[in-house]
């Protein structure tokens, strides 16, 4: 598991609240949900979810923090780790694309924004991939388009379920210009197939699902899931706002909003996800 | 007739051409003023050339996009004998942001979809300038699906700035409808030629984008974000300056396309741009459809979907180290 992080990145731990009345620096943190202080191994306790009463704000987890939540202990062997991304273009914009990566290679023990393998969960054995938000905004390159790819033809080939946790804020990656756009062409292919070979595919999409991911992929799954209140979306609620000029609706592009318009089959809390998505696979029988 | 619009860097070509038509308005022009007029012709190519040949990324954009380019009503009318317009999207309205319908090419049937953006204000307003909704798209994939069903080739014009992001395209499913037809256009047991007249805008245009044969056209333009949308991210702002950076750093002019392996053929354009000579490239563009339809006519259906699977699945570069660890 050479991609997955090593030291942990997720947010209640890495973002933490001025301190307080000498209240130990790291021991609390601010949740983005209800603005209260909350004791930091309670978050821990609840996989990332604030546990004041009648808030439940799910923070960000990386992706390896994810793979400990979803799966059978242990379970995940990872594939593909070795794929690493280039620079086709030579992109620069006031920072190098090249040196990018390896600030972002340093800053979150990844060496993508995409992480695939197989697993088990609760005994079922599945394919997982998950994109991370904390790598160039957890955007699809050709590393990320190629990894899942490859993941989604494995899957048709051992006839496993597929799950794909979405966390790319990013959409399609500008870095990796036009190479980017065409990995939403080649992944929902690689999906194609596999739907017609009688494929199961669950998407979960988690804060943030934008652009060229959910304009291909994570909108893909024969089952959709969503956890709460999280931004999902094609164009960016800035350069909606920019060009309606109107006031956006309260809860523009959130789970629920996508859920009341029919496009998220289910919100599930983080705690129920496994349990969820055992029983998913259990009725389509795979 | 409105004064052409010009340009900035096609005022060199625009004065010579003036200077030209004072020249040739003289009644019996002498010798010397007829030598004159011949060497003028000769110049204005030549710095036509030499213009066109060196546009830098950005004016290749300002290209593209020219009020007088051509548009897909003009292709319909000058490329093909035959366009009957399909409206029916059999889910929410007719987008006319986008186009359908049955079209005939000399004695070939085939389907036509393409963006349509309009040229004066009010046609742009009443095409919403190309940015097509949900329904655009799911008419586009309807239609292309009576095509497979009946046997009909099928012909995509992308000429798009994006797909429309408005709060009823988001409450519709802009992104769903998207990643629809890219699984479902990739299934399609008929031959598809994707042809970027124009502007190739990001997910907008790959919505109709999954092909057999995809060409661009010399000075059109197919990239994963416009421009000023990556100068506003990556430079903070969507300054002239910084949209030519970002314009110049993400390599989507047709050379680098063919480059990258993404598209098959670059349509050339008339000295000067497709907006200099609509029939020029309307005949260019009908031979190279007809030169594609034949050839994809040649593969059997049944194997169009793998061959263009293995088409996408190729595109992508990444470092390979060592040996897969996949069991």
């Amino acid at each position: 598991m050479s991609s997955v992080p090593k030291q942990d990145l997720d947010s209640w731990r890495g973002q933490v609240s001025k301190p307080k009345r000498g209240v130990p620096e790291g021991l609390w943190v601010r949740c983005d949900g209800c603005h209260a202080t909350v004791f930091r191994k309670e978050v821990d306790k609840a996989l990332g979810v604030c546990p004041e009463p009648g808030c439940g704000h799910h923070f960000y987890v990386s992706a390896a923090t994810r793979i400990r939540q979803l799966l059978d202990a242990d379970s995940f062997e990872e594939w593909d780790a070795n794929l690493l991304p280039s620079d086709p273009l030579q992109f620069a914009d006031k920072k190098s694309y090249k040196d990018r990566l390896v600030s972002e290679q340093k800053k979150t023990g990844m060496k993508e924004a995409g992480i695939v393998g197989r697993g088990y969960m609760r005994g079922r054995p599945l394919v997982l991939g998950l994109t991370d938000s904390a790598f160039i905004m957890g955007s699809m390159g050709s590393v990320v388009g190629e990894k899942l790819t490859r993941a989604i033809e494995r899957a048709t080939e051992k006839n496993l379920p597929v799950v794909i946790v979405s966390g790319s804020g990013g959409g399609a990656r500008m870095h990796e210009g036009i190479l980017s756009l065409m990995q939403m062409g080649k992944v929902s292919a690689a999906l194609a197939r596999f739907h017609e070979a009688g494929g199961l595919f669950i998407s979960l999409l988690t804060n943030p699902t934008m652009g060229g991911v959910a304009a291909s992929f994570a909108s893909l799954g024969d089952v959709v899931l969503a956890e709460p209140k999280a931004l999902i979306g094609f164009a960016g609620p800035r350069v909606v706002k920019s060009t309606v000029n109107i006031e956006l609706p309260e809860d523009f592009q959130t789970s629920e909003f996508l859920l009341e318009h029919g496009f998220v089959d289910r919100i599930v809390e983080r705690k129920n996800m496994r349990t969820e998505i055992a029983r998913i696979i259990d009725y389509c029988g795979k | 007739m409105p004064p052409p619009q010009i340009l900035q860097f096609e005022r060199p070509i625009f004065e010579m051409e003036e200077q030209l038509q004072k020249l040739q308005e003289q009644s019996n022009p002498s010798a010397h003023i007829k030598a004159a007029i011949r060497n003028l012709r000769v110049e204005i190519k030549r710095k036509t050339r030499e213009i066109f040949d060196n546009l830098d990324p950005w004016q290749t954009v300002k290209v593209a996009r020219h009020p007088e380019r051509p548009q897909t009503l003009d292709y319909l009318e000058l490329v093909f004998d035959e366009f009957i317009e399909l409206h029916g999207d059999k889910s929410f309205r007719d987008d006319p942001a986008m186009l359908s319908g049955f079209a005939k090419l000399e004695d070939r049937k085939v389907m036509f979809v393409g963006q349509h953006k309009g040229r004066t204000l009010d046609e742009r307003n009443a095409h919403n300038y190309g940015m097509p909704n949900p329904e655009g798209y799911c008419k586009a994939l309807a239609k292309m699906e009576t095509a497979a069903k009946f046997g009909l080739p099928i012909i995509c014009f992308i000429d798009t700035p994006g797909a429309y992001p408005g709060i009823g395209a988001e409450e519709r499913g802009q992104a769903y409808q998207i990643a629809v037809n890219l699984r479902d256009m990739s299934r399609l047991k008929t031959p598809i030629i994707c042809v970027v007249i124009g502007e190739g805008g990001s997910g907008g245009a790959l919505g109709i984008g999954i092909g057999d044969h995809i060409c661009v056209l010399q000075f059109a333009y197919y990239s994963v974000i416009s421009p000023e949308g990556c100068a506003g991210i990556l430079w903070k702002q969507a300054t002239p300056e910084n949209s030519a950076a970002a314009a110049q750093a993400l390599k989507f002019t047709a050379p680098n396309l063919l480059e990258l392996g993404v598209i098959d053929e670059v349509i050339p354009e008339p000295l000067g741009g497709a907006h200099r000579d609509h029939r020029a490239i309307a005949s260019t563009l009908k031979k190279s459809l007809l030169k594609n339809l034949k050839s994809l006519s040649k593969v059997p259906v049944d194997e169009l979907p793998d061959h263009r699977y293995e088409k996408f699945r190729r595109i992508g570069a990444f470092d390979e180290g060592g040996i897969s660890d996949a069991s």
